[in-house]
């Protein structure tokens, strides 16, 4: 059973279509892994019956004829998409037993590939957070542990948390995550594994619970680059129902990994080096710069000078968003409703029960910056920001092709770090945010350990719709940092 | 035609500018493949993204854009060819995604006109500022349960044009003009059904005063949601007579929302200024800027129907209308088509009467619609053919007509069944005019003697002897010509 678990996509794929297993017996090692580590508390829901059903389905359609690109093989998926009749929270007490009468296109598109889902995994509320504490269903936990306090709990990076947590520890293969503002790679960052936020308007949005719509992206979540690759091509594509997403041909990505990335350009951009980053990560990013120096490729120091406004703009566009979006949750339709003698009382007392302190932080921002008086100076001015930050990114990519940057400042920290100021923790996404406020494709993985034996990502930015590159590079990144450690227990 | 108010200080004129919402006419809501039929059980009509379940998103209906930019084209204003959704925020129970979408900053339809047309005849032109596309809420029902209110979200999502005027009206008559153009209008273009009932379009309206002469413009007071173009005149005379107490008072007007009440005849505070929404507008990130291609304005200009202004000119100038007929004539794109149905090949004078006198009468009386006639345009047409060959005289196609609207026969088939036909033979009016002649020696005389007025009575003794059947141009002819010799 372990040697299901280690597979990865690619070779289960491969090995069912081999017959060498059965996808109904591919999911059982999961739902097996999945019981043995409810301490992660990585799942929301689990849905082995459902999960089980579909692997049988699965089964019976390769005997059938020819199986989907995903066909039988277990997968996560985060809890703010919605499934149909499986409730849906996005981690939070408002939507508590909310069970949507809808899949999300993401989701449905990952189904209608084959993939057997086992369940809901857990996040920061609402998506809002870089640690996974902010759920109210509880932390999840980093299945990795430092070598100098093993008995500390660490956090997996947030909002993905589940996602990236369930996948390091081998619960599922591969899990779906959003990203608004690092979401995906932080947290794939934190759990040494592979994730990738595709370019706004890759993924359709319909169905994915919104935070910040401007900046919300789905993307997979993996153990190797192939994999994110694999998966993506079953996530992507435009959908009608979603006006943000773009009606482009969605690559085989798979094919993109040639292994060569000779005559590359690699922009390494300064700004990214501020005084104070931690000499495990400056170390782990040179590395990174050596591997694709030696494989043939250029490293280019390029400017990207408004980097230092990106944290601020982001934290005006992003709450200003989610007030407005989280404005339906109201105790009217569905989900939590806490009574009142008035309209307005059971409006704050439905919201005061059901969202915890960092939504409610981040609305009340919101409609701060979005009042009148204000706007100008908050969110018009945010906005203007926005497309100077984006075009930084796009000069630099008239001289070079991908961008190498660290994924995170710090590797993942323990479960009651962090927690005295909101801001501390919003910096943990200062090299992940101006890629979202640009828009474009981001890709963590894994490339060393800390000196405590903790995973460090680097991040790769690609050009608009050139995800292609990005797992070009990913790849051959990959092969050469031939990332082996595993957490502990697996 | 100025509308002064006379205050114990002076003279006032009243400032107006009307916001109207008009539903657009579209089997689907704006951003929503739910449908719109009018009447449907409550929450019948209600997708996912009109009830704002989560993750559901809004994808623009273009039928609906198409609709906006016909109207703007009616209203001679100027397309936009890009424009901005933005979300107005504000928490109300019928308001489900907690904002509603609509346009801020960059209306899909600028500056445009509507020509007034006044009951002399003249016409004055009133500015357009804006027209824009947005959702509308859902319906709170607050009188089914004595605690509790009712919600029906049929209505949530469905297209409003907000259409907006310039400050330029000046009494509750041009008001009422406006809307009634404005309306008229939208059922040509076939945007809107203008159903005021219905609340297909309602109207609020923006009232300040000002001394006469002056050119300010003082604090105004808008009046929500008045549902009939009598109420929006009402509420306006009740308004203006209110400020202009409060300045002669001594008083200050502050800006506020108030709502009419129309069975007391006046207006109260809904909300004031310091407890207005701050809606906190900004473009809603679910939707791309709408761009507008200008082939696709081209072809909905080139498919324009003839709007009310342009038929009412063509009636004047091909018919020899006078204004105020041509207007009232255009005023509903069905009358106008009676009409013209009625004129086609005719004496269009003799068409115009017939229509704005008798028919229409007809038509109130009869509570039917110019759809539904009570006559149809080719009987009335045949009825006119009828006087013109001389089968009828006026006066006999008066009673054939009253018959054609109790028995919605034809008029050729009333005057054979009931034998109305005008008697022409010169024999039989002979014999009648000297039959009267003979039995009235003394009248003759009084004719004779210089009472000719009395000769109007020897008609009338010869159409009675005939039962109004002889043609009065004989009689009359025959009359002169035997009694005053």
């Amino acid at each position: 059973m372990t040697t299901l678990l280690n597979l990865s996509l690619a070779e289960a794929r491969d090995a069912l279509a081999k017959g060498e297993f059965t996808a109904v017996e591919l999911t059982t090692a999961h739902i097996k892994a999945i019981e043995a580590r409810r301490d992660l508390n990585a799942f929301i829901v689990e849905t082995p019956d459902l999960a089980l059903d579909a692997a049988k389905a699965s089964d019976q359609r390769r005997k059938a004829g020819p199986a989907g690109a995903m066909d039988g093989l277990p997968i996560g998926i985060k809890d703010l998409f919605c499934t149909e009749g499986v409730q849906t929270t996005a981690a939070s007490h408002i939507l508590e037993g909310f069970k949507p009468p809808y899949e999300s296109t993401v989701s449905a598109r990952l189904k209608a590939a084959g993939a057997v889902s086992l369940g809901k995994l857990n996040l920061d509320e609402f998506a809002m957070g870089s640690s996974n504490k902010t759920s109210y269903f509880g932390a999840a936990i980093n299945p990795w542990k430092k070598a100098s306090d093993p008995a500390a709990r660490l956090v997996p990076g947030g909002s993905s948390g589940g996602s990236a947590a369930a996948v390091a520890a081998r619960m599922v293969m591969a899990a779906t995550g959003t990203d608004t503002g690092g979401s995906i790679r932080q947290p794939a960052a934190f759990c040494g594994i592979t994730g990738i936020k595709p370019t706004y308007g890759r993924c359709s949005r319909w169905g994915i619970v919104a935070f910040a719509s401007s900046l919300d992206q789905a993307g997979p979540m993996a153990r190797t680059v192939r994999d994110c690759a694999i998966m993506l091509g079953s996530m992507a594509g435009h959908d009608p129902k979603d006006s943000t997403s773009v009606n482009m041909a969605v690559p085989d990505f798979e094919k993109a990994l040639s292994g060569d990335i000779r005559g590359l350009k690699i922009g390494i951009p300064k700004e990214y080096r501020p005084v104070g980053l931690s000499e495990e990560v400056a170390k782990v990013w040179d590395q990174g710069i050596e591997w694709l120096k030696a494989a043939g490729a250029t490293p280019v120091e390029i400017t990207l000078p408004h980097t230092k406004y990106a944290l601020p703009t982001y934290y005006i566009i992003a709450p200003a968003e989610c007030s407005s979006n989280l404005a339906r949750y109201d105790g009217l339709r569905f989900g939590l409703r806490v009574p009142g003698k008035t309209l307005d009382e059971m409006y704050r007392k439905t919201r005061a029960a059901g969202f915890g302190s960092e939504v409610r932080r981040r609305i009340l921002i919101g409609t701060y910056v979005l009042s009148a008086g204000y706007y100008d100076a908050y969110y018009a001015k945010a906005q203007k920001v926005r497309r100077l930050i984006a075009e930084d990114f796009r000069k630099a990519f008239e001289t070079v092709d991908v961008i190498l940057t660290p994924t995170a400042p710090t590797p993942a920290f323990g479960l009651d770090e962090n927690t005295d100021d909101p801001v501390t923790m919003w910096l943990n996404d200062v090299f992940t945010i101006p890629t979202s406020l640009a828009g474009l494709p981001g890709l963590s993985l894994p490339a060393g350990l800390s000196a405590d034996g903790l995973p460090l990502g680097l991040q790769l930015i690609g050009r608009p719709f050139d995800e292609e590159t990005v797992f070009r590079v990913a790849g051959v990144m990959e092969s050469a940092a031939n990332f082996t450690a595993k957490p502990e227990g697996v | 035609m100025a509308y002064i108010i006379q205050g114990d200080t002076g003279d006032w004129e009243v400032v107006i500018g009307l916001e109207v919402h008009a539903q657009v006419i579209s089997k689907a809501k704006l951003f929503s493949g739910a449908a719109t039929d009018f009447g449907a059980e409550p929450n019948s009509q209600v997708s996912f993204v009109d009830a704002g379940f989560p993750g559901m998103l809004p994808v623009i209906n273009e039928v609906c854009v198409a609709q906006a930019v016909k109207t703007g084209l009616g209203l001679k204003a100027k397309i936009n060819l890009t424009s901005v959704f933005a979300r107005k925020n504000y928490f109300y129970a019928d308001l489900p995604q907690g904002y509603q979408i609509s346009q801020y900053d960059l209306p899909i339809v600028g500056e445009g006109e509507l020509i007034l047309d006044l009951p002399d005849g003249s016409t004055r032109t009133v500015g357009i500022e804006r027209l824009h596309l947005e959702q509308d809420a859902g319906k709170s029902i607050h009188d089914m349960h004595p605690s509790k209110s009712f919600i029906d979200l049929n209505r949530s999502g469905v297209a409003l044009m907000e259409i907006v005027s310039k400050p330029d009206l000046r009494s509750p008559e041009e008001a009422g003009l406006y809307l009634a153009k404005l309306r008229s209008i939208l059922r040509y273009l076939g945007t809107c059904d203008g159903n005021m009932q219905e609340g297909s379009m309602r109207c609020d309206a923006n009232v300040s005063v000002r001394p006469v002469g002056s050119t300010e413009l003082r604090t105004r007071c808008e009046i929500k949601n008045v549902n009939s173009i009598r109420f929006v005149q009402q509420a306006i005379e009740y308004e203006a007579r209110r400020h202009i107490d409060v300045y002669e008072g001594g008083g200050t007007i502050d800006q506020e929302t108030r709502l009419f009440d129309s069975a007391k005849g006046e207006t109260r505070s809904m909300r004031s200024k310091e407890h207005a929404h701050d809606y906190r507008y900004f473009p809603d990130p679910d939707l791309l800027p709408l761009v507008i291609d200008r082939a696709m304005v081209e072809a909905i200009k080139a498919q324009l129907p003839e709007l009310p202004d342009e038929k009412k000119a063509r009636f004047m100038a091909d018919y020899g209308l006078n204004a105020y007929d041509a207007g009232v004539l255009v005023a509903e794109k069905a009358s106008a088509e009676f009409f013209e149905t009625v004129a086609r090949g005719r004496d269009a004078k003799a068409a115009c009467n017939w229509v704005m006198g008798d028919f229409f009468a007809a038509l109130n009386a009869s509570g039917r619609t110019i759809e539904d006639p009570p006559v149809s345009a080719a009987d009335l047409g045949a009825l006119i053919d009828l006087i013109k060959d001389g089968t009828l005289s006026g006066r006999l196609a008066k009673d054939v007509f009253a018959l054609m609207v109790e028995t919605g026969k034809a008029p050729a088939v009333l005057v054979e069944e009931k034998g109305l036909r005008q008697v022409t033979d010169t024999g039989a009016i002979e014999a009648a005019v000297d039959a009267v002649i003979k039995a009235n020696p003394d009248k003759v005389q009084q004719v004779r003697d210089g009472k000719t007025t009395l000769l109007g009575w020897f008609v009338g003794q010869v159409m009675k002897a005939t039962q109004g059947k002889a043609n009065p141009a004989m009689v009359n002819e025959m009359l002169s010509r035997k009694v005053l010799g």
